[in-house]
């Protein structure tokens, strides 16, 4: 890496803000767009190491598209850099809602607008609804029943029982954990 | 204290939305609309309409649209800087653990257990906008004159033009509020 600090800086931001502000269709994409640049197109970073960061990206808490700056901007500038591609990553996102929300009433109170928005309720319960059946299928085809296990309990448990899902999420995390911790020592001791 | 309240919640939402986009939706629905009634369902499902047909994170959008409702633009600041501290934190310490010890078994271990939980999650947000959108006072009853027929029929058409002809998602919802608005105007 010849370039200098600022210019890394510079760079790292105005391509976060550019893709934050042109990618639709969540996280997933746009991690892809962020190894397309940095990896294909500039060469600061190694394929397999992009891979690794990815991973992180994905298995924290948090949007993948702010945690995949955020791995990306460490990588490149340490912690200015996370912090300039953080928020190359949420101004976009931030514009757009504030002037959505600023005319959200005036918005909400005309009846065409409304239906639209009625009639886009139908469409992105499908879309939710076909996700979850993706995912869900990905995880039943597995025949790991643990897995299966964890699906349908999380269900009734959040659903019915009205189970704050944080609590779901941290028990679920902490028998992940303890399982995978046990199993790497398994294969260890083999 | 209400910029306090916004900076919690979604500092717990940042912290515990596991498995991407879709995944922090039952929380913010849980701190917004459950916890709080800063938003009622209506306007939750309506959010959640905007942010799929706008660019971005479903939960900054949410942090800037609910903040801003709430408490102005420095809510709207505020709640964002909430919900992406954890991130923030959480992150730059795995990318230095990682550059350091580069062993991330035990940290895809715990996400591979917890994929099965967000899906549920996910499916119970699901089935909430849905109620909201067939039923016609958003509460869920059999009898006939409270479904919204039209909806139910969105619904099922949308899902064929997804699954079935593998149509854009933003094409699919914009396709069903067109129907929609042209229903409004000609009934």
């Amino acid at each position: 890496m010849q370039e200098k600090k600022s210019t890394i800086l510079r760079k790292l931001f105005f391509s976060t803000l550019y893709l934050s502000a042109f990618t639709f269709g969540g996280g997933y994409v746009i991690v892809t767009l962020l190894k397309n640049k940095f990896v294909d197109q500039y060469h600061w970073i190694d394929e397999e190491e992009m891979l690794d960061l990815v991973a992180i990206a994905q298995s924290s808490p948090g949007a993948i598209a702010v945690n995949g700056a955020i791995v990306v901007g460490y990588k490149l500038g340490g912690i200015p850099g996370v912090l300039v591609s953080v928020l190359g990553a949420i101004i976009p996102p931030m514009l757009i809602l504030s002037v959505i929300s600023f005319i959200y009433d005036i918005f909400i109170a005309n009846p065409y607008v409304r239906s639209m928005l009625n009639g886009m309720k139908a469409g992105v319960g499908a879309v939710i609804m076909s996700v979850v059946y993706d995912m869900g299928s990905t995880i039943v085809k597995k025949k790991d029943w643990i897995q299966i296990v964890i699906m349908i309990l999380s269900f009734i448990l959040c659903y019915f029982c009205k189970v704050n899902v944080i609590y779901i999420i941290l028990v679920v995390a902490a028998f992940g954990a303890v399982r995978t911790i046990l199993s790497e020592r398994g294969k260890k001791n083999e | 204290m209400i910029y306090l309240q916004l900076f919690l919640s979604f500092l717990q939402i940042g912290c515990f939305s596991f498995g991407g986009g879709y995944a922090a939706m039952p929380l913010i629905q849980e701190q917004v609309v459950i916890r709080h009634s800063w938003l009622t369902m209506d306007s939750f499902s309506n959010l959640v309409t905007i942010a799929e047909m706008t660019p971005g994170p479903i939960a900054v959008n949410a942090a800037t649209f609910v903040g801003t409702q709430i408490a102005g633009p420095l809510g709207a600041i505020i709640a964002t800087v909430g919900c992406i501290l954890p991130s923030c934190i959480f992150v730059t310490l795995l990318a230095f653990i990682y550059t350091k010890y580069r062993n991330l078994a035990v940290l895809q271990g715990t996400l591979a257990s917890l994929r099965p939980a967000v899906v549920s999650m996910i499916a119970k947000a699901g089935v909430s906008i849905l109620i909201s959108a067939f039923f016609v006072n958003g509460v869920f009853s059999l009898a006939l004159e409270n479904i919204s027929v039209r909806m139910v029929i969105y619904f099922a058409a949308s899902l064929v033009m997804l699954r079935k002809f593998k149509m854009n998602p933003i094409l699919v919802m914009v396709l069903c509020g067109v129907c929609e608005v042209a229903a409004y105007a000609i009934l």
